[in-house]
Order: structure tokens, then C-alpha cells, then sequence
């Protein structure tokens, strides 16, 4: 009888996939569809690392970045930090299993939050040279130097060690990544070489030495030595929070009443807010969480939403400063004028956020083509899927014409200008897992068309003046090429001789040049 | 001769003003009357719009004016060496070719559009006190008559009396324009060249001893004066017939009083004992003409608030009543209308019927 049944049939062919396939087969969704783009990734997955190592271990980071072009499309790339290291039992985890992190559990401003980048990095070399990824990593001058060479296990998303040495290093701390791709370099909006810079600049307590694969080297120096603010940890804001999660988060908890829970497990609720939860979802506040059923958790999960509960707290965010954004503009971009602003938090779905702008205006930038928009998100530049962020979004449909650029409709407006539009969260919502667009949340949106439309207005100040300034000037100008017409058109008129009309105005002029300019001041 | 010579002297002595500024180690400038509503003045006793004391001062040293004050002495010297000296004549848009070319070494023009010319000329007007013509200026001519009346233009005899439908081509120029000899009892003015063309081909002149003018829409300065000349040399009595609509009714009113912009040529211009006879309200009443209104729009009321708050209509009941009936009867009546009535009605009834019973407007 058994065979007849499908059922069984099916059952035969149905087993677990592990990550590392599900990988194999969609490596796009991480961001590695094409051999340029892998490159920028494999480079951004080991600097992203190593800044939030630096920041965690409170140094100023010093980050080299070598890429050695090896043949038309093999690249080794090298990246050194100073960071604090890894410890010898974690570097296989670390490197050589995806999902494994310590980010994504925690509400914290990080550059990096599902642990998968560094992995998928290891991954992809494995996968187009067949090569292992050779890891150097010391944690103090006391201890030894430990050299990892490594693959991923793709069946069993597990590290599998192929060399595991103790080296001389003589460095204090820090981690060194070499990783060989298939991959193509090329320069312009997309390139590694962009990435670096955007990052120098929302960095500014960091130093980049990067070596590039035409071995040209590029110095970006740290212009401030003051650390960035620390972002602290938070609990979930029960406004963020999604039904099954709430569930989860009772199974896993470790709060005897429901109301230690209430109070433990999320950020804002105190124990007037936890009593007033508990009562408008008909609990008592000693129930024990484990013995919840579905039900009452799906009443409590409903009556989280409707009580009134204080919004986050923002110091999990750790923003650039509007000072410190200026300054990595200055030394990156050559511009006449620069406006920065940094927001204050605000949030969305429970998660805090803060928006910072940065403006960059004439100068060396090009003139009559689209705005350049830099994006950024928890300090990590955003070069791809630029028609998909809500960032784009926010500064297209800005009306920019007040402010003294082009703009046909609600595209992107015209005009030497760089615009920085940068996103700190505790989480943020990109649309797919490459993390290049940001979701479409009317919130986020609303914030960054609220600091455009601050710095746009210093803009137009600064673009009328500067304008003004220099018509003024032009118009000065032109007296010269009046004087000679006026004369002629004496002369006819009265029959005066012309060169004698034409000298004296000329005189006159003299005299009257510190009032026109004057004229010209008291205008503006 | 003599008025070329005035002209020509005109001219020469604000040139000579500006020379004396700079002997002077001065800021050259140009005293010019401000021509706007703000400087525009009723003078009750003439019953004539005329313009103010108020005036602005154009200067050479300034980044605002310098360009303006060279247009303006540029003009002034075009008019007087291309024209005057000459005797020749040129349009407003021959002058504006004329004045129109680049600025050497740079990218500007001396004058962009004909408007910065025609504003220049009307600016040396109220400078030198001169009129247009008098300045050899001209501008299109859009208008005919028609008529028992005979008179020289150019040394040539005109008899209006036979020049089939088309009539005489009115000049744009009408002072020099000789009467020799008039055989009618009034003139009859009229805002569409389709009612003169109706009023020919049903003889109405020859039946009624009147003299018929027309001209498209607005009435150019050309015939103004030409109405004001009948008015004054041949003392004929001057009937205005417009559309029954707000523009209808300011045609008349300048006309009659003058306008803002030619505020200054009022004295030669304007006809103060000219009437208004028809369309009206009352006539759209009368001879039941209500299913023919065009609805007004925004702009007909806006323009019908700012007209019956001009100082010479204030005060004027007759017409505070029909601005009054405008807008109860909210729509507005063109002349050609009558012609439901019958194809010559106008001819026939309508404007035979008014004079008799001397049924004007003032």
C-alpha cells in the first residue's frame, strides 16, 4: 500500500539545505552577481569588520587595504586593522560559518548586523579559485600570533581548518585577512577605489592606506583624534516588535512574572506602563511567562501596541557630528562651500534613527550634470541600487529650484553639488540582503526630506549671494564697454567730439568706482 | 519745418544736459516723469487724465540704470540723426532694428525685445515734452474711414466719399493729415471693423450725413487724434459704439479721458464731450438679447471692480449702473448680436432710433 502514497514518495527527496548552499545558489542576494561587484564586496565585508572592531576596543583604527591583481581576473586582497583581534577558538567561527556573529542579537549602531558578510567573502573565494583564506590574528604583544588557513564546510555550514600555526607578528593587536577572487577591477562610481573615499570621509577618526591593483597608494589621513560616541545596547522597543519574536522571546526568557519580563526584556517599559500592558490584556502580573499560550501572548502582543509607551532611547546611536562630517568633507572633496547637519533621533517601527546631511557645493565638482548623492548607512557607503533607497527617493522629490539648482520634476536635481545623506539605526531596513538600498519607511523618509530642506536653505543663501556677488561684478565690468558707446551716442547727439566725451568718462569713472562697488556691498 | 527744428532741438538739449554733468565731474543723469497709475492724476476741470509731478532719476554711474541711460541717449541720438535731420519717418519696430545690436567685446545686447525701445521713446516723450509724431515715430495703422469728407495726405486729395468698402486707410500718423472740405452732421466711431463693413454696404453714411471710423479693438494714437481734430476743427459731435463689456467700456473711457500710459499726451489726445452709445445693458434688455450673453469669467470682474473705481467713472451714475447690470446680468454682448434682429437692423433701427432720441451714455 505504502507505495502508492506520494506522500512518501516526496518524503524521500525532501532534506535540510544547509546556508552555505542556499549560498551557492543565490550568491546575488548577497551582493556577489558580478565579478566587479565581488570585489567591492570581499574589500567592504573586511574594512565594515574591521571599523567595528576599532570602535568596539576604543582605538583609532589604522586600516591598510592592499589589492593584488594576480591575472586578468584573480585578485588577492589583503586587509590589515589594529584592532583588538580574535581569540584562537573564535577565528574558525568567525571566518568560516555563515550567520555566526555577535551582532545580530543585540540593538546596537553596528556597521555590520547578520554576521554573514565576512563568511560569504570566504565563501565566494572558495567557490571561483578553490583557494583558502589565510587569517593572521594577534590579541596582545604577550601572546602568540595565530595563523588560520581556512574553507567553508558547504554541507554542514562548518569551518574546515586547513592550517592552524602560531607566527611571529609583531604587532600590538589587530587581524589580517588575505582573500583570492575571481573579480574585476574598474574605477569610477561603483569601484572600490569610491567606497574607500565615501568611508574616509564619514570616518574622519580614521586612517586608510590603500594600495590599489594598478599599485598606486592612497593615504587618507584621520583629521580628528576623537573617538566616535559609543553606542550603547538596547532592548527591543515593544513598538518594533513582530508576534513571533514576542514568542520567542518567551521561550527564551528568564524572568519569573510576567511583569519582570515586561520590564526586563524591553527598553521604556517601567513598572506602571508593565501593569497598565498586563491589565488591558486581562493577565495577571505574576503569571509565569513559560505557562502563556498562544492566545494570551498574541492579547499581550496586541496590547503592546496600544499603550502609550515612551520612544527609545537614542544613545544606541552613534551619529558622525555635524562638525566631524564637515570636516571628512573638507579633506575629501574640493568644494567652495559645505553645510552639514545631524538630526535629532527620531524612530520608526520601534527602532531609533538619526539622519545626517552633508552638502558640497562648487568647487572642483562638476557642473551641469545630475547631483551627486553619496549614501550611507551606519557609517558604510551604499554604491549600488541607488533607484531603489529611500534615500534617492527623499532627494528627488525635494523641490530643490528654491535653492538655486535645476530640477525638471521630481528627478534628481542639476548642479555642482555632492549631497551626503547618511542613516544611523540601531537597525536598518535595507530592501534585500546586499544592503544597498534602504527601505521605504514614510518616517525615514520624511526625516531626510526634513534635513535637505534645513541645509538646502543655507545653500540658496550661499548660492544667491556667491551669485549676486559675481553678476555685481561683471556689471562694473561693463562700464568699460559702456563708456565708449555713451560717447558715440553723444557726440551724435550734440556734436561734441567723441575721444574728448570717451576721456572724461573714463575719469569719471575712476571717481565713481568706490561707490558702485560699495553699492554693490550694501545690496547684499 | 519749424516743429522739426523744435524737435530736433529737443533732443540736442538733453544731450547737452548730460555733457554739462560730466564738465561737472557729475554723475550724468536724466530727469524722467514717472508714467504709471501712481503718477497719474484726473483733472476735474479738463475732464482729462494727465500726469503727475512725480519723477525718477536715471543715472549713469549706477549698476541698475547704466544700460537704460545708454538706450535712452542711443535713441535719442537715432531719432535725431536717422530721422529728423533727414525728414524720414520710421515705425516703432524699424527703430527697435535700428538700436538692436551687440555691445562690442561683450555678449549683451544694446536692446533685446521692441518693448525696451518702445518704453525708451515713450520715456523721451515725457523728457523732451514731445509727442511720438513729433519724433517721427510711428506705429502700425489699423483703421479706416469712411464718409462725406475730403483731405490731403502726403499732397494727395482723398475723397472718403469714394472709396468703396474698404475706406481710407488711416494713417498712423494724423497731424498733418489737411481737412479741405466736411459734409456731416457727427462721427461715428466703432470697435469692429465688421460693423463698418456692414454700416457701408447698407449706405448708412450717405443716408445719415455721418462719418464712419473704425479701427481693430484698442484706438491706436493715430486716430485719437484724428477724432480729437474733427472734434475741435470741424466741431462734430463723436458717438462711440464697443461690444457691451467691460474692454467696450474702457475703450470709450480713454477716448474720452485718456489713458495711464499716454497720460502724458492727454492734451492731444483726448475728446472729453464724446458719448457713449451703445451697446448697453439696457439695450441687451430692451431688444431681448439675453440669450445671446457670453457668461463673464474672473477676468471680466476682476477688470469690472478695478474700472468702476477709476476716479473718472466713481462719480459717474450712469455708468456705476451699468457695471452694476454687467454684473447682475453676468454676461456680456458683442455689437454683432444685433443681427438676430434682422441683418441690418444696426443700420436701420438700433443706431438711427439713438441718435434721434439723443440716447447716449456720457
Amino acid at each position: 500500500m505504502t507505495e502508492n502514497i506520494k506522500a512518501y514518495e516526496l518524503a524521500k527527496k525532501q532534506k535540510e539545505i544547509s546556508i552555505s548552499e542556499f549560498f551557492l545558489k543565490n550568491r546575488h542576494l548577497l551582493g556577489f552577481d558580478n565579478p566587479t561587484r565581488a570585489l567591492m564586496m570581499v574589500v567592504k565585508e573586511a574594512v565594515d569588520n574591521s571599523l567595528d572592531a576599532a570602535d568596539e576596543m576604543k582605538v583609532l583604527p589604522e586600516i591598510k587595504i592592499e589589492i593584488q591583481q594576480i591575472n586578468e581576473d584573480r585578485f588577492n586582497i589583503i586587509v590589515e586593522d589594529n584592532g583588538p583581534g580574535i581569540i584562537k577558538q573564535q577565528i574558525p567561527n568567525i571566518f568560516g560559518k555563515l550567520l555566526y556573529g555577535s551582532k545580530f542579537h543585540t540593538l546596537k549602531q553596528n556597521r555590520g548586523q547578520q554576521g554573514l558578510g565576512i563568511s560569504a567573502a570566504v565563501l565566494y573565494s572558495q567557490l571561483t579559485t578553490g583557494k583558502s583564506t589565510k587569517i593572521y590574528s594577534i590579541i596582545s604583544p604577550k601572546k602568540p600570533a595565530h595563523y588560520f588557513e581556512l574553507q567553508i564546510d558547504t554541507k554542514k555550514n562548518e569551518p574546515n581548518i586547513l592550517k592552524d600555526n602560531e607566527i611571529n607578528w609583531s604587532k600590538d593587536h589587530g587581524t589580517k585577512i588575505e582573500i583570492e577572487i575571481e573579480g574585476r577591477y574598474l574605477k569610477g562610481k561603483q569601484s572600490v577605489d569610491e567606497y574607500i573615499k565615501e568611508t574616509a570621509i564619514v570616518n574622519p577618526h580614521a586612517t586608510f592606506i590603500y594600495i590599489n591593483p594598478e599599485k598606486e597608494r592612497f593615504e587618507y589621513l584621520r583629521v580628528t583624534d576623537k573617538l566616535p560616541h559609543e553606542a550603547r545596547e538596547i532592548k527591543p522597543h515593544p513598538y518594533g516588535i513582530e508576534l513571533g519574536q514576542l514568542m520567542k522571546m518567551f521561550q527564551d526568557t528568564r524572568a519569573n512574572t510576567l511583569q519582570g519580563f515586561l520590564q526586563s526584556e524591553f527598553s521604556r517599559i517601567g513598572e506602571l506602563t508593565a501593569k497598565e500592558i498586563c491589565s488591558k490584556a486581562k493577565l495577571k502580573t505574576d503569571d509565569k511567562p513559560k505557562k502563556l499560550d498562544n492566545k494570551q501572548i498574541e492579547l499581550l502582543f496586541k496590547s503592546l501596541q496600544e499603550v502609550k509607551i515612551m520612544a527609545p532611547p537614542a544613545d544606541c546611536l552613534s551619529p558622525i557630528t555635524a562638525e566631524l562630517l564637515e570636516k571628512g568633507l573638507r579633506k575629501e572633496i574640493n568644494a567652495d562651500f559645505y553645510i552639514t547637519s545631524s538630526r535629532s533621533p527620531s524612530v520608526y517601527r520601534g527602532m531609533p534613527f538619526t539622519i545626517e546631511i552633508g552638502i558640497a557645493y562648487s568647487g572642483e565638482i562638476e557642473k551641469d550634470s545630475q547631483i551627486r548623492l553619496i549614501r550611507l548607512a551606519n557609517k558604510v557607503p551604499l554604491l549600488y541600487q541607488q533607484g531603489a533607497c529611500a534615500i534617492t527617493e527623499a532627494v528627488s522629490e525635494t523641490n530643490w529650484k528654491p535653492y538655486g539648482l535645476q530640477q525638471s520634476g521630481a528627478n534628481m536635481p542639476v548642479g555642482p553639488v555632492i549631497v551626503l545623506v547618511h542613516m544611523a539605526s540601531v537597525w536598518v531596513p535595507f530592501t534585500s540582503e546586499a544592503k544597498e538600498a534602504i527601505a521605504h519607511y514614510d518616517e525615514i523618509i520624511k526625516e531626510i526630506k526634513l534635513a535637505l530642506q534645513e541645509c538646502g536653505r543655507k545653500l540658496s543663501i550661499y548660492i544667491h549671494k556667491h551669485i549676486k556677488l559675481k553678476e555685481q561684478k561683471e556689471k562694473i565690468n561693463l562700464f568699460e564697454k559702456y563708456i565708449p558707446e555713451l560717447s558715440s551716442s553723444l557726440s551724435n547727439l550734440t556734436s561734441q567730439k567723441k575721444e574728448v566725451l570717451q576721456e572724461k568718462l573714463q575719469k569719471l569713472l575712476k571717481k565713481e568706482l568706490p561707490t558702485l562697488e560699495a553699492e554693490n556691498g550694501a545690496k547684499e | 519745418m519749424v516743429q522739426k527744428n523744435k524737435s530736433i532741438n529737443k533732443l540736442k538739449e538733453l544731450g547737452e544736459k548730460v555733457i554739462k554733468d560730466i564738465d561737472k565731474n557729475k554723475n550724468p543723469n536724466i530727469i524722467v516723469p514717472i508714467r504709471a497709475l501712481s503718477n497719474v492724476v484726473f483733472n476735474e476741470r479738463t475732464r482729462t487724465l494727465e500726469i503727475g509731478d512725480k519723477t525718477s532719476t536715471r543715472y549713469f554711474f549706477n549698476i541698475a540704470h547704466a544700460k537704460k541711460f545708454l538706450q535712452t541717449i542711443e535713441i535719442a541720438s537715432i531719432l535725431k540723426k536717422e530721422l529728423l535731420e533727414t525728414g524720414k519717418h520710421e515705425h516703432l519696430r524699424g527703430v527697435f532694428y535700428i538700436t538692436k545690436r551687440t555691445i562690442p567685446n561683450t555678449n549683451i545686447n544694446l536692446v533685446d525685445d521692441q518693448i525696451e525701445s518702445d518704453k525708451i521713446i515713450e520715456d523721451l516723450e515725457v523728457i523732451t515734452g514731445l509727442s511720438r509724431e513729433e519724433l517721427h515715430v510711428s506705429a502700425n495703422k489699423m483703421g479706416s474711414m469712411a464718409g462725406n469728407i475730403t483731405l490731403i495726405d502726403s499732397g494727395d486729395i482723398i475723397n472718403c466719399s469714394k472709396l468703396g468698402k474698404g475706406g481710407y486707410s488711416i494713417p498712423s500718423i494724423t497731424d498733418e493729415l489737411e481737412f479741405k472740405k466736411v459734409n456731416a452732421k457727427y462721427v461715428l466711431y466703432m470697435e469692429k471693423a465688421a460693423i463698418f463693413e456692414r454700416l457701408i454696404e447698407d449706405q448708412f453714411w450717405k443716408k445719415n450725413d455721418a462719418l464712419l471710423i473704425t479701427s481693430q479693438g484698442q484706438t491706436t494714437r493715430g486716430i485719437r487724434r484724428l477724432l480729437q481734430r474733427l472734434s475741435e476743427e470741424e466741431k462734430l459731435p463723436i458717438y462711440v459704439l464697443c461690444d457691451n463689456d467691460i474692454f467696450g467700456a474702457y475703450i470709450y473711457s480713454v477716448i474720452k479721458y485718456g489713458s495711464i500710459a499716454l497720460s502724458h499726451a492727454s492734451e492731444r489726445l483726448t475728446i472729453p464731450n464724446c458719448k457713449y452709445i451703445g451697446v448697453t445693458c439696457d439695450d441687451v434688455i430692451k431688444y431681448d438679447l439675453k440669450k445671446h450673453l457670453i457668461k463673464l469669467n474672473e477676468n471680466d470682474l476682476a477688470r469690472i471692480k478695478q474700472v468702476s473705481q477709476y476716479e473718472w467713472f466713481k462719480n459717474n451714475k450712469e455708468w456705476q449702473r451699468q457695471f452694476k447690470l454687467m454684473k447682475e446680468l453676468d454676461g456680456k454682448v458683442e455689437i454683432q448680436a444685433l443681427a438676430t434682429k434682422g441683418i441690418s437692423f444696426i443700420s436701420e433701427v438700433y443706431l438711427p432710433y439713438k441718435i434721434k432720441n439723443k440716447e447716449f451714455l456720457e
